[in-house]
């Protein structure tokens, strides 16, 4: 892996909302920043640990179980703790990307920079758009990881 | 009458939704029910109108663990339903294909579901600070099996490239040989994982239990053979549903499975081993010998080690296809639809997988049925709980709650497979 940094975007292209995450990657990836990776990752979190081994800097973009408001955007740094255990980063799978993350913290995995963009989510419905309470968060997120990956260019 | 009630609500390390509820009253058990509330998936009523050849990838998506599972017994029973042998080559690839789930499916449910179980942690996560070695062997093992369904299916999960008659494309022989590379580790971290799971401590438990697999005159079982027991079953795929009969339980989105003549039983890798030892090869037979596991094995606690042994046998043959395989002159044989019934059994990671399709004479479905491992394991697990619940009536809440769900993991149940399933309930009174 030669990029210097690394965008996942993580969802189900068919429910809804949880799609976020993808949009947003699909979103940033027209952005042709420099030194950049996009992708996008289904449902496996455990197969993560090895998509970021040997990069320094990691974004993450998931939807969340709503909490407050859809389309409200979280910011969290794994590695400044635990993630809030509030944050429903759930899986329909035995894994979601809380335990994945932890479990690569415990073992020493996590890349040397980690950001995790959370979206909270109105709808999961099988074949859905996304609502348009979260359809609004595409292009700020996108942009902010834009903004963030730019200002670490120097440091990686 | 003293009552009491302990509740798990949603049973975690398992594939899906479901939960437990144990009745107790007067210091007995009263009843014990495995609830699958994951909603039903109606993919029998969904399949009826399709194409044929729809199946197999229809199928798949029921469950992402063991895709390859309702790909091999859907594409195998349209081509029993059409006529169509897929053998040589082609055949060989599809055992691959298999042995790469058997492989990834196996290495999560022991290391990262069932091992924690044993050595006292909450998670694998908390497990992990303790043996994190053991804990990164498993998540190599999980992805060489993923590499394999990456390869021969197009990708790891739901994969793409099986269809009735063959595949749609075949690796070439270079394609083949940094997997052989992989399968080698792979084959050496099997063999220490097994050692890792035989040290566990292993509950005291034994049971009389029917065991259910397939047979093949010199395999041990993935794609083929026939129904056969411990007590005397040995039937053909086609009169499975003459042998073994679905019932609907109220507390359960899944059916229920029984044999019709003698009820419960138990499917998956115990049954496997024990009714198949003598095809497992000597290198295999020898390291379950040294692990001090014998066919009649009648502890599923040690379910844990059997599946590693799996998992070392599957790396095995894994690269004993690689090193015979030659590319076929074609990814596939001719396929010509027509009206007929189909039949196939396979066994899943969980256990056999029985489908049977029912064609017009264009090749659409009129009829489908699908019979996963875990609801047929379903009132076998109820029984275990039932004597265990027992046992361990005077322990405390929690750990009366760990042990009976230690012993649902013993099953791998895939909950998401069955709903077509966990919430842990304990009512005292």
């Amino acid at each position: 892996m030669s990029a210097r940094a690394l965008v996942i975007g993580l969802g189900n292209p068919d429910r809804g909302d949880d799609a976020v995450g993808l949009q947003v990657a699909r979103r940033v990836a027209t952005l042709g920043l420099p030194d950049v990776a996009v992708e996008a990752a289904g449902s496996d979190t455990l197969a993560l640990l090895d998509r970021w081994a040997g990069v320094g800097r990691v974004v993450l973009v998931d939807a969340a179980a709503v909490i407050a408001r859809p389309g409200r955007i979280h910011r969290l740094d794994p590695l400044a703790g635990p993630l809030p255990r509030d944050l429903a980063l759930g899986s329909t799978h035995a894994f979601g990307l809380a335990e994945a993350v932890e479990l690569a913290r415990t073992l020493g995995l996590l890349p040397r920079r980690m950001t995790i963009y959370a979206i909270e989510a109105a709808c999961f419905d099988p074949g859905a758009a996304l609502s348009p309470a979260v359809a609004a968060a595409v292009v700020p997120v996108a942009g902010r990881i834009a903004a963030e990956l730019a200002e670490g260019q120097g440091d990686a | 009458m003293a009552t009491k009630t302990i509740r798990v609500d949603t049973l975690t390390r398992v594939e899906g939704e479901g939960a437990l509820e144990l009745d107790i009253a007067d210091g007995a058990v009263a009843g014990v029910r495995l609830s699958i509330f994951e909603p039903p998936r109606f993919f029998e009523a969904l399949l009826r109108g399709r194409a044929g050849a729809e199946a197999p990838d229809i199928t798949a998506r029921i469950c992402g663990i063991c895709p390859v599972a309702y790909q091999m017994s859907a594409v195998h029973a349209i081509e029993d339903a059409w006529g169509i042998t897929v053998d040589g080559q082609l055949r060989a690839l599809r055992r691959l294909l298999y042995c790469g789930e058997w492989i990834e499916s196996h290495a999560l449910h022991i290391v990262l579901l069932h091992a924690p179980d044993f050595l006292g942690f909450p998670d694998a996560i908390s497990m992990a600070a303790a043996h994190g070695e053991a804990v990164q062997r498993g998540l190599a093992l999980k992805k060489a099996g993923n590499e394999v369904l990456r390869l021969l299916g197009g990708r790891e999960i739901h994969p793409v490239n099986v269809r009735v008659g063959g595949f749609y494309r075949v690796p070439t022989r270079a394609e083949l040989a940094p997997l052989a590379a992989t399968l080698e580790a792979a084959h050496a971290r099997a063999i220490a994982l097994a050692r890792w799971v035989a040290g566990f401590p292993f509950p005291e438990f034994a049971r009389d239990y029917e065991f259910v697999a397939l047979r093949h005159p010199d395999e041990y079982p993935l794609n083929a053979g026939r129904i056969v027991s411990n007590r005397g079953l040995d039937i053909a795929v086609a009169d499975y549903e003459a042998a073994f009969a679905e019932r609907h339980v109220a507390h359960s989105t899944a059916l229920q499975s029984g044999l019709r003549a003698r009820g419960s039983y138990l499917v998956g890798p115990l049954a496997r081993f024990n009714l198949n030892h003598d095809r497992l090869g000597p290198s295999v037979q020898a390291l379950a010998a040294e692990l001090g596991l014998a066919p009649g094995c009648t502890n599923p606690f040690r379910s844990i080690v059997v599946r590693a042994i799996e998992v070392v046998y599957a790396c095995e043959e894994a690269l004993r296809l690689i090193a015979a395989y030659t590319p076929p002159p074609a990814p596939a044989v001719p396929v010509v639809p027509r009206a007929g019934v189909g039949t196939a059994c396979t066994e899943a990671p969980r256990g056999i997988l029985f489908h049977r399709y029912r064609l017009d004479a264009e090749g659409s479905i009129l009829e489908a049925r699908i019979v996963p491992p875990t609801s047929q394991n379903q009132s076998t697990i109820e029984d275990d709980l039932r004597i265990i619940a027992t046992r361990d009536l005077e322990l405390p809440d929690q750990e009366l709650r760990d042990h009976c769900e230690q012993a649902i993991r013993n099953y791998d149940p895939c909950i998401s497979c069955s709903t077509h399933f966990l919430r842990l309930e304990v009512r005292r009174q």
